[in-house]
């Protein structure tokens, strides 16, 4: 029999504590076939945040590290710049990433430090109890915006990824999304690019954004969250590659 | 460097801090610490290492994170302010049991504060400082000498246990000249750092946490930090004693504010006063026996601080009630003068007479 799909080794073989129809089983999945295909496991490390993804060692067989909310991109600076050889990525939230981290993974790409970053943007906080995060949709319901974000009173969607395909010192920005087969292809794709340009050693950040469902605190069963990606979402954060 | 060279203690420091084999050094500009930040920037890319001015205080100690975590030797330095920025940082270092040294070149506080010299981050260094459980080793050195000497000892007591060393100056030892000598010493014997991560080649992955959620193990992890913390105060306490024989009043002073006292000590036995000095070098852990072995001999105690009154508490929880201890404080960067202690000794003197 020929096998045409198999557990990566990178990936450890054990269920994850994820909601059903969660995006980051997927996304996990996708970063270690690519730590895998480029054999790189051996000289990894990967950098947890603090959110749903904050056990991602749990679930990824590399040397990992555990890191203060929204500090992964300057934690990272540390590692690379005194062990250049090695290949460092950060997995970090839209709570951890865009909002209290906004500084430092702004100030990486300023600097142009040679990291991977996947940033998974479900547009909301996850771990804390669904409440809103800068990513959070204008009208869309949260545990801190029971009558929907406003405009007028939160503020627009924040679009980190354009932001950051503004600095030069950022040489690779796509945004993807984990709506389904199709989206969960260029998504791997995208990551791949993003580990291959630190592989390469080029010069700068390497950002890719994953919208990625959140059934549970979207309070809509996992199919149709995986819609709310394709019709409400992507409204506001346009798929494509921005940058590189 | 085997002559005596003039350096301010920001620039010794940093020197120092290169000799023994630092890294990285990762840090934000604040007065008046800015000579360390400025002599980095230029003298660790001449060594082959690591400067990064970061974007802010929380982004510096994350760097000292990363590196430290990949097993190299990192520091930062900053001053009051900053060094209240860090404090999740070294909250994270603890959890996670990482080597970090960290630099407080001490101004007055609180808020913006002024950038006078100040020794008022006491309760901050010695406390932990973070949220959390924990301890940081903390060096009080005095003269810009020590501040070279206390470098090396900073680096291997970070390593030895694993980790942060803070080094508690202010703002006149950082900004002082004086001549030093940089001597090269043997360091510790130092165990292997098998849990950094250098990626997963020929051994199982490595991690570095600080999230405990199954019930107990957070609990177990704490009684683990403690027992480390027990053998540091066992082992490493440094203090030093001056004038103590045939004392009756016994001044307690560390850092900047101990070389003032020294002074004024040296003077009021010069005039036949029975006053010596008590001077904490390692602030944490305290030494707590020393001072109270001292309260069963001596039978007045004068703290002097460049505070309200912080490291006043531990003396007399030292002293326990055996003796009166009183209080000298200059906080919000007053520096005391040699005659302003001598004239507090001079009437302490006179009272234990009565």
């Amino acid at each position: 029999m020929k096998t045409v799909f198999a557990r990566t080794p990178s990936l450890k073989d054990c269920p994850t504590h994820y909601c059903p129809g969660c995006g980051h089983g997927i996304a996990h999945r996708l970063v270690a076939e690519c730590i895998d295909e480029l054999d790189i496991r051996e000289r990894t490390i990967g950098i947890a945040p603090v959110g749903c993804a904050v056990l991602l060692y749990d679930y990824i067989d590399v040397d990992c590290i555990e890191v203060a909310h929204g500090r992964a991109p300057a934690v990272a600076t540390g590692m690379k710049r005194t062990n250049p050889e090695k290949i460092i990525f950060s997995y970090q939230g839209d709570g951890d990433l865009a909002s209290i981290g906004a500084a430092e993974i702004l100030h990486a790409g300023h600097r142009g430090e040679q990291l991977t970053v996947i940033f998974i943007n479900n547009a909301i906080f996850g771990m804390t109890g669904g409440q809103m995060a800068p990513t959070t949709t204008l009208g869309q319901v949260t545990a801190t915006t029971p009558r929907g974000r406003t405009a007028a009173e939160q503020g627009y969607p924040l679009q980190v990824s354009e932001i950051m395909a503004l600095l030069p010192g950022v040489i690779y920005v796509e945004r993807t999304a984990l709506d389904g087969a199709a989206g969960v292809r260029k998504t791997k794709k995208a990551i791949k690019h993003a580990f291959e340009l630190q592989v390469e050693g080029a010069e700068g950040l390497a950002l890719v954004e994953v919208l990625s469902p959140c059934p549970t605190y979207w309070r809509m069963p996992p199919a149709k969250a995986t819609e709310w990606i394709k019709t409400e979402m992507t409204k506001v954060f346009p798929l494509g590659r921005l940058k590189g | 460097m085997s002559q005596r060279v003039l350096m301010c203690g920001n620039e010794a420091l940093a020197e120092a801090a290169i000799l023994a084999g630092c890294d990285a050094y990762f840090g934000y500009p604040i007065t008046p610490q800015n000579e360390i930040t400025a002599y980095m920037s230029r003298r660790m890319p001449e060594e082959g290492r690591v400067f990064i001015q970061s974007e802010s205080e929380l982004a510096a100690i994350s760097m000292v994170f990363g590196a430290a975590a990949t097993g190299k030797r990192a520091m930062t330095s900053s001053s009051s302010p900053g060094v209240s920025l860090m404090q999740e940082g070294i909250s994270y270092l603890a959890g996670a049991e990482l080597p970090a040294v960290v630099v407080n070149v001490m101004r007055g506080g609180p808020g913006l504060g002024s950038i006078a010299p100040s020794q008022s981050d006491y309760f901050q260094a010695t406390r932990g400082g973070g949220h959390g459980d924990y301890r940081t080793i903390v060096l009080g050195p005095s003269t810009v000498q020590e501040l070279v000497d206390y470098m090396p000892l900073a680096f291997d007591l970070a390593d030895q246990y694993q980790m942060t060393v803070l080094v508690l100056a202010d703002g006149i030892l950082g900004q002082m000249m004086e001549p030093i000598l940089f001597e090269k010493r043997p360091g510790r014997e130092l165990p292997p750092k098998d849990w950094a991560l250098t990626g997963a080649k020929g051994r199982e992955q490595n991690i570095v946490r600080s999230l405990w959620l199954a019930e107990g193990k957070l609990e177990e992890q704490n009684r683990k930090l403690q027992a480390k913390y027990d053998q540091i105060q066992k082992n490493e306490v440094l203090c030093e004693e001056y004038r103590l024989e045939g004392a009756e009043i016994v001044v307690v002073a560390y850092g900047i504010a101990a070389r003032i006292v020294r002074s004024a000590v040296s003077r009021a036995r010069q005039e036949g006063m029975p006053v010596g000095l008590i001077r904490p070098i390692t602030l944490w852990p305290f030494p707590t026996e020393q001072i109270s072995r001292a309260a069963e001999q001596f039978r007045l105690f004068l703290t002097v601080e460049m505070s309200s009154g912080q490291m006043v508490e531990d003396v007399r929880l030292a002293v326990a009630g055996k003796a009166p201890v009183l209080l000298h404080g200059r906080p919000g960067g007053g520096v005391p003068t040699v005659d302003e202690i001598l004239d507090i000794i001079k009437e302490l003197s006179v009272s234990v007479k009565r």
